[in-house]
């Protein structure tokens, strides 16, 4: 039987505000711990919350760019539950008056375009952190204790992990471009979990659903996903049924297993936080977070399809950074090709990116330098094979790619008279390949062109060797 | 007449007459304590050097011709739920035996600026969860009108000190009545103000949508300056009120006629004690010789005001104590293996029974599928309170009530029935749901000459009206001047 897996996602993203959500207290990543803190985050005695204003501003935000409508008065919850990483003992959130309700993304799969919605953005806190020692015991740091949260819940309308994976993407970009979270995963900034559920294919009503915690990254999400759905279908297929329960990935054995009915059956007696007033979002500040926004990864698509001319992939790729997309736009400003450029920038400097394990904001180069680069290929002053010598020596030691095609003596010989010398020599030495090219064997003509490349040492114009080559056979 | 039985305002004119110093005044209270607290057991710790040294400051001040503020010298106390930075602050338990704050409370930072010398951390019921400060876990604080009589709560300590003279004003905190009914008890003056006038942050919430800070005082004159001292707008507590400045001396004004009294006689039919319905009675004659009208009404969802302030308390203090998990401070066990035994074992040993009892309750009022049937249904009474006080505050200018159905009980003579001592909060517990001013002052004595209460309601911010109506009473009546003689009946050992 053919099955349809059914994925709805719940993503937490920090918040990108300079102090926590309820205290003055500054947001941070790696310091020495517990020196963030202060009574109220500690949840010292007599020690009162006070909403950062920010925070809200920032969800506000958030919920406008994915299309939501922004509750205009809500409180603010406790979700009661005892933790060594929560000092208060209960979570402060959002029960039934999300910040920001019924909203959607777009997202680009294959050629169609697919709607997936979102069932509400609230806001809450970040725990602390506690940290296992070898020898047994547990310490506690609550820097990240009290950073400001925003979970994106969706609908169940993802079909695959893959369009969980370009889910995931543009959310990501999305919060990057409203700048309201810096996304970094590896530092938690991110993390969701999972629903799965599976279907046969035409069945209308959902199947039972599980729902997988601890996924912490992209990459482990549509492995989740993937071992998920593969568990279900396989327990259906035997003639089991699926329990909705709770089950906790591991990322190093690539599974999930079911979390202790203990971790699960909580009962987390949410009521009305008492220290905190409501959250009254009046017209003027509305217009103001709506006036804010910059222009999103949608308009940016469209804009480089329609003015640019790129491929609607091509465009994606690039928008799905902010970086990435604010990099392009800089370098074809100056008038070099924008597809040459898009070439560059999808190519070889995301490889490159990629393999140092760097972001688009760590690019050491100027846009304007990629644009010379693209300038002097498309000028025929150095060959694309040279280009890609430049690109390492811009990540290397970036300075003006003119300089160091000098220094490099990348220039490519485009004199006609020069390279048809080298060509009749290579020839005169490779009877054998005449003889080939006479037979039909086309392949002859890159054997030389090879040849004669390796003569000029890389810096002959390819397109005129080749040209000269067939031309000096032809003759022959 | 001896230092420590004045006024605050009356020291205040003694400092500044010249005719006194704050550091005689301060060592003879503290004098007043050595003699006496062994007997009242109103406080847990004791500042004197620190108060004999803030006295010093304000004698150089008033030396150097400086003028002083309305309780500057004026030596006083706190309820040891309001934290004071490097001084201990237990709450009466257990759980917080050893606890230092590093941290003022807001009012604790408005006392210290105002320059009264601080006398010490006056004893309570464990976590403000009591009506007798029985349930202290350190020790039990008796009337000082009769020492074998609790002194009322969870303030019984700040209410017997400023009764004995061992402080010249306290600060209590009042949730259901914590302010009200031991004042009443005491024979001194005790408001609550508006729920948000006051801020919370540095007071050990136990009900944070019930919690309001407020004064203790020997008159009403000293109640209006303490709150002049310690209202104000505090970021830090976002419930707290931003409204403008008001100068609560100038609401001091011997004046009823004209204004309309409400009675709620809810409390003046059933189960109230003979005597203290004719002080009340009596004391309506008063404003009514004044020229005040008085109308009589029955409150609406009366007899579920009690119920629904229990869930309620209940609910928030099963959460904000939640924090006193024996992680970061406060008691830990020492017999644990496991987080769960360190968490239950702690909070057995740390908390007593009152409090585990209040735990629960609002625990299961929280639960999933008892939810709507307890706690929403305590905010829909709460609703229903509001807006039958608000109709009431259209035709009265201020309610009257006792502010207890009796005066005060004998050691162990309610402890045995929780119902029995919840009952005690009957009278005021309205008055925190429907967060307005209240305030009880002495109406007369009982048979046994134990002190009545009278409680004067306001409406939101109605702060004046409450101080004139009591400022009148206070002026046309002697009850206030009564001290009580400690020792003058022998208490048995408790």
């Amino acid at each position: 039987m053919n099955y349809e897996t059914v994925v709805g996602l719940e993503i937490h993203s920090e918040l990108s505000t300079v102090t926590k959500m309820y205290c003055g207290c500054a947001t941070s990543f790696g310091s020495e711990p517990n020196i963030h803190c202060c009574p109220v985050c500690l949840a010292m005695p007599g020690a009162l919350p006070v909403l950062n204003k920010t925070a809200v501003e920032f969800a506000i935000k958030a919920g406008l760019a994915m299309n939501c409508a922004i509750t205009r008065s809500g409180k603010q919850d406790r979700k009661n539950y005892f933790y060594p990483d929560l000092p208060k003992a209960y979570q402060i959130s959002q029960l039934d008056t999300p910040l920001c309700v019924g909203g959607y993304i777009d997202i680009t799969v294959g050629d169609e375009v697919k709607r997936i919605r979102i069932n509400r953005i609230h806001i809450e806190e970040d725990a602390g952190k506690l940290l296992h020692e070898a020898g047994g015991g547990t310490l506690v740091d609550f820097n990240r204790g009290g950073t400001p949260l925003i979970e994106i819940v969706t609908e169940p309308d993802i079909r695959s992990s893959e369009e969980a994976r370009l889910f995931l993407e543009s959310v990501k970009a999305i919060l990057e471009y409203i700048e309201v979270s810096d996304c970094k995963m590896e530092q938690g900034s991110l993390r969701c979990d999972v629903n799965v559920s599976v279907r046969p294919a035409g069945q209308t009503e959902f199947g039972t659903r599980t729902e997988m915690k601890n996924v912490n990254s992209f990459r482990s999400a549509v492995r989740a996903i993937d071992f998920e759905s593969k568990r279900q279908i396989e327990e259906l297929e035997y003639g089991g049924t699926i329990v909705q329960e709770t089950r906790k990935w591991n990322d190093d054995k690539g599974e999930s297993y079911p979390m202790r009915g203990k971790e699960e059956a909580q009962d987390y007696r949410y009521f009305p936080d008492p220290d905190l007033v409501q959250i009254v979002v009046d017209d003027e500040m509305l217009e103001r977070i709506k006036s804010s926004l910059p222009e999103l990864p949608d308009a940016r698509k469209a804009r480089y399809v329609g003015d640019y001319g790129l491929t609607r992939y091509d465009a994606e790729q690039i928008t799905n950074s902010r970086c990435l997309a604010d990099f392009f736009e800089k370098a074809v400003s100056g008038g070099v090709s924008p597809k040459a450029v898009g070439n560059w920038i999808i190519g070889d400097i995301s490889k490159i990116l990629n393999e140092k394990s760097m972001e688009a904001g760590d690019i050491p180069f100027l846009p304007e330098q990629l644009a010379k680069l693209v300038t002097l290929i498309e000028e025929g002053v150095i060959s694309n094979t040279a280009g890609k010598k430049v690109l390492d020596e811009l990540f290397e030691n970036p300075r003006d790619p003119e300089l160091i095609v000098k220094e490099k003596g990348l220039v490519q010989i485009s004199d006609e008279g020069a390279l048809k010398a080298v060509v009749v020599q290579i020839i005169d030495a490779n009877p054998q390949s005449v003889a080939d090219y006479k037979a039909g064997k086309e392949k002859a003509v890159t054997f030389l062109v090879g040849q004669t490349m390796r003569a000029t040492k890389g810096q002959g114009n390819p397109q005129m060797l080749n040209k000269l080559i067939k031309e000096e056979l032809d003759s022959r | 007449m001896n230092y420590y039985d004045l006024t605050a305002h009356e020291i205040h004119d003694l400092l500044v007459g010249k005719e006194a110093t704050s550091e005689e005044i301060t060592k003879s209270v503290i004098t007043r304590i050595d003699s006496v607290d062994d007997k009242v057991e109103a406080y847990l710790a004791r500042t004197s050097e620190a108060a004999i040294e803030a006295a010093k400051r304000v004698d150089a001040k008033i030396t150097r011709g400086e003028r002083i503020g309305a309780l500057e010298g004026v030596p006083m106390a706190f309820k040891d739920n309001l934290c004071t930075n490097g001084v201990k602050t237990t709450c009466s338990s257990r759980m917080l035996e050893t606890f230092v704050p590093f941290y003022d409370a807001f009012v604790v930072k408005k006392v210290n600026e105002g320059g009264s010398p601080v006398l010490g951390k006056l004893n309570m019921d464990e976590f403000a969860m009591g009506s007798s400060t029985e349930n202290s876990y350190f020790q039990k604080t008796r009337n000082p009108y009769d020492l074998q009589k609790v002194p009322g709560g969870s303030s019984g300590g700040s209410a017997a000190a400023v009764s004995a003279g061992s402080a010249v004003f306290t600060l209590g905190s009042d949730t259901g009545g914590s302010i009200r009914q031991p004042a009443s008890f005491c024979g001194v003056v005790g408001m609550k103000p508006t729920y948000g006038l006051v801020s919370r942050f540095g007071c050990i919430a136990f009900a944070s949508s019930l919690d309001q800070i407020g004064p203790l005082t020997k008159d009403v004159t000293d109640c209006a300056n303490v709150l002049n001292t310690i209202v104000g707008h505090d970021p830090a507590d976002s419930t707290s009120l931003n409204v403008s400045k008001v100068d609560y001396t100038k609401a001091l004004v011997n004046d009823v006629k004209g204004l309309k009294i409400g009675v709620a006689t809810d409390y003046l039919q059933d189960g109230v004690n003979d005597e203290v319905k004719a002080a009340v009675l009596a004391a309506l004659d008063v404003f009514r010789s004044l020229g005040a009208t008085v109308g009589e009404y029955t409150m609406k969802a009366a007899k579920y005001a009690l119920p629904a302030y229990y869930i309620i308390s209940g609910a928030e203090a099963s959460s904000n104590l939640a924090r006193f998990d024996g992680i970061r401070y406060g008691h830990r066990t020492e017999s644990f293996d496991n987080l769960k035994e360190l968490y239950e074992n702690s909070r057995s040993e740390g908390f007593g029974d009152e409090v585990k009892r209040r735990i629960m309750v609002g625990t299961y009022a929280l639960s999933s599928g008892y939810y709507d049937a307890y706690y929403k249904k305590a905010q829909k009474v709460r609703t229903v309170i509001c807006n039958d006080f608000k109709e009431q505050f259209e035709k009265y200018d201020f309610i009257v009530t006792p502010t207890t159905m009796a005066t005060a009980f004998t050691f162990g003579e309610k402890t045995g029935s929780p119902l029995e001592m919840y009952l005690n909060d009957l009278c005021t517990v309205s008055v925190n749901i429907a967060g307005l001013p209240g305030i009880s002052i002495p109406c007369g004595f009982d048979g046994g000459g134990m002190p009545i209460g009278l409680q004067i309601i306001g409406r939101t911010l109605g702060e004046e009206m409450v101080l004139r109506a009591a400022y009148t009473f206070e002026q046309n009546t002697q009850f206030h001047k009564h001290r009580a003689i400690i020792g003058e009946k022998e208490g048995r050992s408790v």
